[in-house]
């Protein structure tokens, strides 16, 4: 296994080659581009950075404007202040003229750490999907969000680009195509299926693997496009499976599992169980630490697959 | 120059006519803060601003965003006057499929540059407007950005004000349509502005002042900040003293008028005081 990358790695480099292969990319950041990686664009791409200072409203506004003007516009900033302190702009300005301002922020979710409730983002999935125009990508490593970036920059519209400052190992290889409304089955199985986003695909992975000794063979979906979401190979899957689990770092509500569930009320209504943050908001302390506390590690998630296949006639 | 003038004044005149005959076709609106924002859009319009209304994405254009995005009425006057759409489209407005939607929607309506209608927001698009232009080498468009007194209580105003004077942006020409009413009363009373002109000035804007309703003043103004902007490599504003509901006697200065249509009586009488009285028509 390669050494662990964290998804945020991925955003200045991106940059700097979709730059540099003629993509007509801008950045407007938000006092944060040493923490989000957009500083290594600014270094190479100095007249093409714009920092807005702590303003995140502001950054959105002018990022609006350079998209109204022609540019690929994308915005920095932590995942906390990009979606809630600018959803106004975000909505008004951005997605009702559905200008072409891609939304990458990092430090999403509790795996943010010690800093803390305040700035672990846990309701940004639920923001963004419910915005006419948005597609909405959480990428489960580095290769799948320099893919995402990649996508998100060369289709038209507002993007949504959820990433992380969490190690990661690779689930993907390097250069991996990202498809915009695909999601991946990982592992075939035939007993539950384990749809995960982001950093829990690597955990969803590990507790198949567990699951395997419990004689529970589970199907392995990485759900990196949540909007417009991939309803026909989540249908297919909980079909043959018959009972899902949705493993997100984000709340249970709003999040990845509500988008799963409402696929599956209308199409493949099965046992399903959520693993998330239980409508709570976040907490100081160490990634590892805080993923164990609030319930997402592989074990919750073979739990709740277990709990899942039982509810099953 | 006395032509232009009066030509401009007369083009005016019938923008505030078309803006009571929207108001009363559609039964909602924004009357007081379009009349009060209405010869600012017809000098920026039909004297200072390139445009081409054959041609609205032409790269040479000046640009226009209507930062006030409830005096949406005034706009599209202005771009029924210019030739943007025909103007049975003024009777179509707030009503199911138009193309002329309450608040100005840049997909539906040719001409409008952005959508806008949350307070605040404008600036900041313009800004991004002229960095673009800048980065394409193309500096002569200028940037014209018209906001409300009211809406200078929006924090995001002030951070795109610091924003602009950063980056020199001096195509970028803001009018601040000072009428000092909003919809909870006066300014002073809700939120008190304090000296507009000192708190532009503060953030490194040049800072001009005349009569939003002179439209020989309007013009000269608006010229020695658009120059004065380039000289300095800063942005500028011209606060624009108005009247809200200007031009319709029981509409000016009156608060209750921010948000009101006319009836069908309000309307004759308000057209007969702008000249467009049944027998004139």
């Amino acid at each position: 296994m390669s050494e662990k990358r964290a998804t945020r790695e991925a955003l200045g480099a991106t940059l700097i080659a979709l730059a540099a292969e003629g993509v007509d990319v801008v950045v407007v950041e938000a006092d944060l581009s040493k923490s989000t990686t957009t500083s290594s664009f600014a270094e190479v791409f100095p007249s093409r950075f714009f920092n807005a200072g702590v303003a995140e409203q502001n950054m959105m506004g002018t990022a609006a404007g350079l998209a109204a003007a022609g540019k690929v516009a994308f915005t920095g900033s932590f995942a906390v202040f990009a979606t809630g302190r600018a959803y106004d702009q975000v909505r008004n300005t951005i997605c009702y003229s559905g200008l072409n301002v891609k939304l990458t922020p990092t430090h999403a979710g509790i795996t943010v750490g010690p800093d803390g409730g305040s700035h672990q983002m846990l309701e940004d999935i639920a923001l963004m999907r419910v915005l006419p125009g948005m597609r909405v990508l959480v990428p489960a490593d580095v290769h799948a969000a320099a893919g995402a970036i990649r996508v998100a920059a060369t289709t038209p519209g507002p993007f949504y680009v959820r990433l992380g400052r969490a190690p990661l190992a690779s689930v993907y290889a390097e250069g991996y195509e990202f498809e915009l409304g695909r999601a991946t089955v990982l592992r075939e199985g035939s007993d539950v299926t384990l749809a995960a986003c982001g950093v829990m695909v690597e955990r969803a992975l590990e507790a198949a693997d567990a699951l395997i000794a419990e004689g529970i063979s589970a199907e392995v979906v990485d759900v990196a496009t949540i909007k417009p979401i991939d309803a026909d190979t989540l249908a297919d899957s909980a079909a043959r499976t018959g009972a899902v689990v949705a493993c997100e770092e984000h709340s249970i509500v709003g999040g990845l599992g509500s988008a799963v569930a409402e696929v599956l009320g209308e199409r493949a209504p099965v046992p399903f169980r959520r693993v998330g943050v239980r409508d709570v908001f976040g907490t100081s302390g160490e990634a590892e630490e805080l993923m164990r506390h609030f319930g997402l590690t592989a074990e919750n998630i073979a739990d709740a697959a277990k709990e899942a296949v039982s509810a099953k006639r | 120059m006395e032509a232009p003038v009066k030509k401009i004044a007369r083009t005016a005149q019938r923008m505030r006519r078309d803006i009571i005959e929207m108001l009363a076709e559609a039964g909602s609106g924004h009357p007081g803060g379009s009349l009060s924002a209405t010869d600012i859009v017809a000098v920026l319009f039909f004297h200072l601003m390139n445009h081409d209304a054959s041609w609205p994405e032409r790269p040479d254009r000046d640009r226009f965003v209507l930062s006030k995005g409830h005096a949406a009425p005034v706009l599209y006057a202005a771009l029924a006057e210019a030739g943007y759409f025909g103007r049975e489209h003024l009777s179509t407005l707030r009503k199911l499929g138009s193309m002329l939607q309450g608040h100005p929607d840049s997909s539906k309506t040719p001409g409008v540059e952005v959508s806008t209608g949350s307070l605040g927001q404008g600036l900041a698009i313009a800004n991004g407007i002229a960095l673009a232009l800048r980065l394409d080498g193309n500096e002569d468009p200028r940037v014209f950005c018209l906001l409300g007194d009211g809406e200078l209580q929006e924090g995001e105003v002030w951070e795109a004000a610091m924003f602009a004077a950063h980056h020199d942006l001096s195509n970028v020409i803001a009018f601040v349509d000072h009428n000092e009413l909003q919809i909870d009363g006066a300014c002073t009373d809700v939120l008190c502005l304090g000296d507009i002109a000192v708190k532009f000035s503060a953030f490194g804007w040049r800072v001009f002042a005349c009569d939003g309703h002179d439209i020989r003043d309007l013009i000269d103004t608006a010229e020695q900040a658009t120059q004065a902007a380039r000289a300095h490599r800063s942005p500028a504003v011209v606060v624009c003293r108005t009247v809200k509901g200007k031009g319709v006697s029981f509409m000016e200065n009156a608060v209750e008028w921010h948000g009101k249509a006319p009836n069908a009586e309000q309307k004759r009488a308000a057209l007969a005081e702008l000249g467009f009285g049944e027998e004139a028509r």
